[in-house]
């Protein structure tokens, strides 16, 4: 039980996740994200380029998103600027940039609608502090809501409720309806629109990946485990991001849900014309486009003539999924109505394990002293199980079921307040890398304290999107990049399958390691 | 002259104060919520999110659990003030309830109380940098607005006693639409404009978060998106789209 690796100076950390840095104005203003190619934009159903009326079009588009939306509407006006929510956002004590404080992130789009839209704002702007909409400004919004990765913890702080995602996410709203779009999210979505998942990747290369992936695990486990594709008639649609297919430690939990999906005995199968459960119409805040790329899951479900629908391990599509399905894309009454519509595959396995279905082998984990990551949508946009909280003590309970060494980090970094792997929302971009590295910094410090604490050498997560986070940026702050795991990777190595020719299999002994 | 003034200006700071913020409140009301917002781990039940509600309202849980210092402010000023205006009941009830009797006398305490919040507020809003950024000039002036309230209120009690029988007639007779005869002591004309102007800034201020708690999504809705199907008034008028895979779309 090593605890982790730490070749980095102490001094990257801070001396606890909750350190609040001096203001430093501007520190965080250089850092841009990539802004889309004209065809990006259009085949999202934007302009291509900056509108030249785009002034009066942002404005409109400001007053006509507060009459549809009763979130961006109320939180605009209830504010009383408290100041409890300044010190909960990952990017500003990452930063210190006092623009990345939830508060003042709301202040530059609310400064323009009380500008346009208020009384006070419009007779006597100096004392409500309301601004015109200038070029400036525009570009002010485009810089620091592309550095909100829509978490809602400052959310959880607010004596109002009022939650920064829905403000960012009516921004990005309105920048994407004047023609300046993030590549990234933009991209990533019209290629989701070609191909069905955010990678691009044809029906033809998804099957050629998953007999690799089968392959391996015949190799590994001597059973035949099957990772079914475009199945008419199967029982269940796994609904899964596409990082699971190529990316580390991602894949491994794919295996594991093969596993748990072969030992339970069910019929599976993926859809390649739904492969992927990653919603960044989400993130860009456009119900259309949001609608648009869940609506491709109730088409894959009623094709392939399915009975359930499961979610694979992925934080702001499982909120999408859990929260905001059965609104787009429902109603469901196609699917057997005894199950959970959706149903999260942590739950699924969880009931296996609990009614003694998977055989599991605990110290084939014994080398691990896990901790866990509760991802930000997740925790704060969605539920799982039957109890409030369950999106705690869902994943808790099958680490533990299948992991003999687990500690929590500190109790304000997880659960319900929970920090942002830092790369949510949109930004799990190289040209936001620097933004990403200081964003980890408060769970990087969480996490070299429960290491230094506890011996903790491993931790998981159940988002694609924080897993590749933490790989990409552990290593900056000394850690393996391994180090960040799925939990279905840690089910994998736990269960015992029927037939699989092992030793452990026969005697499962405590000093042998798999 | 000054007692028909002062007379005009409560009517009108009524009316405007009623009228505004029920239209606010109805335009909150009409607004549709698209989506299956609240912050998790949210209640299950209506019954739960009226209890989370009722915490919130109560205790201020959540601000207790992001901040200490702002939740003591916070919380002796509005509950000071709460108690203060029971307290104020007597000025409007002939014969005064027994339960208005009752708490005078913490009522005049609560004042104090409701004082050092408002200072331990501002205090923060000019010392604590963070806080200092995202203030405006509204945010002091509001807070100063609420001192000169309390001061004023204070002043007629310890410094320039005011004839408060005669204060209770002219606003019984207010309620009756007779205008009497206002005294005319400063602190009390300084008292009565300064809870004009507050009420008249209500709807168009941030004061608007009273009656705005009650309209957060985030905390009022129900966290049951699996077992209900929820779907927006504006949802409602989108065009359809296609049932089944159009062939076109593979490769
Ligand atoms: S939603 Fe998260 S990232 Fe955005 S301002 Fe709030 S705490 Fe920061
Ligand atoms: S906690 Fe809420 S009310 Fe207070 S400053 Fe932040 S957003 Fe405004």
């Amino acid at each position: 039980m090593a605890p982790l690796d730490k070749k980095a100076d102490d001094d990257k950390f801070m001396d606890n996740p909750f350190v609040i840095p001096p203001l430093e104005c501007g520190a965080s203003l250089d850092t841009d994200t990539f802004k889309a190619y004209p065809e990006h934009n259009e085949a999202l159903g934007f302009p291509g380029e900056l509108l030249d009326n785009w002034k009066e079009v942002a404005i409109a588009k400001m007053g006509e998103l507060a009459k549809r939306n009763r979130a961006f509407q109320v939180y605009l006006d209830t504010c009383v600027k408290c100041g409890a929510c300044t010190d909960k956002c990952q990017y500003f004590l990452g930063t210190a940039d006092p623009k990345n404080m939830p508060v003042a992130r709301q202040d530059l789009l609310r400064s323009v609608y009380r500008r346009y839209y208020t009384f006070a704002g419009k007779y006597f702007p100096w004392l409500v502090g309301a601004r015109d909409l200038t070029k400036e400004v525009l570009d002010e919004w485009y810089t620091y809501y592309h550095q909100c990765s829509q978490c809602r913890r400052c959310s959880v702080a607010c004596p109002y409720g009022i939650d920064t995602a829905e403000i960012s996410m009516a921004a990005r709203e309105i920048l994407d309806s004047v023609g300046v779009g993030q590549k990234y999210c933009n991209e990533i979505i019209a290629k989701l629109k070609k191909t069905g998942n955010n990678l691009g990747l044809n029906p033809k290369a998804l099957a050629a990946t998953l007999e690799d992936l089968e392959e391996d695990l015949e190799d590994e486990t001597g059973v035949a485990v099957k990772i079914p594709l475009d199945v008419k008639g199967a029982d269940i649609l796994l609904i899964t991001p596409s990082a699971d297919f190529f990316a580390e430690p991602h894949i491994d939990g794919l295996l594991g849900y093969a596993k748990v999906f072969h030992s339970a005995g069910v019929s599976w199968t993926l859809s390649s014309y739904a492969s992927e459960a990653a919603n960044f119409g989400m993130f860009i805040g456009s119900y259309e486009n949001m609608r648009e790329v869940s609506w491709r899951i109730r088409q894959a479900a009623k094709d392939l003539g399915v009975k359930r629908i499961i979610f694979g391990e992925c934080g702001h599509a499982w909120r999408v999924a859990y929260s905001f399905l059965n609104t787009l894309a429902g109603p469901f009454d196609f699917l057997d109505q005894n199950y959970p519509i959706p149903q999260h595959i942590l739950e699924f396995t969880l009931d296996e394990i609990e009614s003694g279905r998977l055989k599991i082998d605990k110290s084939r984990n014994d080398e691990f002293v896990m901790t866990y990551h509760d991802s930000c949508n997740v925790a704060r946009g969605s539920a799982m199980g039957d109890k409030e909280g369950g999106q705690f003590d869902v994943p808790r309970a099958v680490i533990k079921a299948v992991c003999n060494n687990f500690h929590d980090m500190e109790r304000d970094t997880i659960r319900e307040n929970t920090f942002c792997c830092g790369g949510g929302g949109g930004l799990l971009t190289d040209d936001l890398m620097d933004l990403r590295i200081k964003g980890a910094k408060p769970r990087m410090t969480a996490l070299k304290q429960v290491s230094d604490n506890h011996g903790v050498n491993k931790m998981a997560a159940i988002c694609a999107i924080c897993k590749t986070q933490f790989a990409k940026v552990m290593p900056k702050y000394g850690f393996e990049m391994d180090t960040i795991m799925s939990v279905h990777q840690l089910v994998a190595n736990a269960v015992i399958l029927d037939g699989q020719e092992s030793d452990e299999a026969e005697e499962p002994t405590a000093e042998e390691t798999p | 002259m000054i007692s028909t003034v002062y007379a005009v200006l409560f009517y009108v700071a009524t009316v405007l104060l009623i009228v505004g913020t029920g239209m606010k409140v109805l335009k909150y009301a009409r607004t549709p919520i698209l989506l299956k917002i609240p912050v998790s781990p949210a209640p299950r039940t209506k019954r739960g999110v009226v209890l989370r509600m009722l915490r919130e309202v109560l205790f201020f849980e959540s601000l207790f659990k992001s901040n200490k210092w702002i939740w003591i402010f916070a919380y002796l000023f509005h509950y000071g003030m709460a108690l203060v205006l029971l307290r104020h009941l007597r000025y409007f009830t002939d014969p005064v309830w027994w339960w208005v009797a009752l708490i005078q006398p913490f009522g005049i305490l609560a004042g104090f109380a409701m004082f050092a919040g408002l200072g331990g507020l501002m205090a923060r809003r000019i010392f604590q940098p963070r806080i200092r950024y995202i203030s405006n000039p509204s945010d002091y002036l509001m807070l100063a607005l609420l001192m000169l309230i309390v001061f004023s209120g204070y002043s007629m009690k310890f410094l320039a006693h005011t004839d408060i029988i005669a204060l209770k007639a002219y606003m019984l007779g207010l309620m009756r639409f007779q205008i009497g005869d206002l005294p005319t002591t400063l602190p009390l004309l300084v008292h009565l404009a300064s809870v004009a102007t507050l009420m008249i800034i209500f709807p168009i201020s941030k004061l608007m978060h009273a009656p705005g708690l009650f309209f957060a999504p985030s905390r009022t809705m129900v966290d049951n998106a699996r077992d209900k199907r929820f779907v927006s008034k504006w949802a409602r008028n989108l065009p359809p789209l296609p049932e089944g895979i159009p062939t076109s779309e593979e490769g």
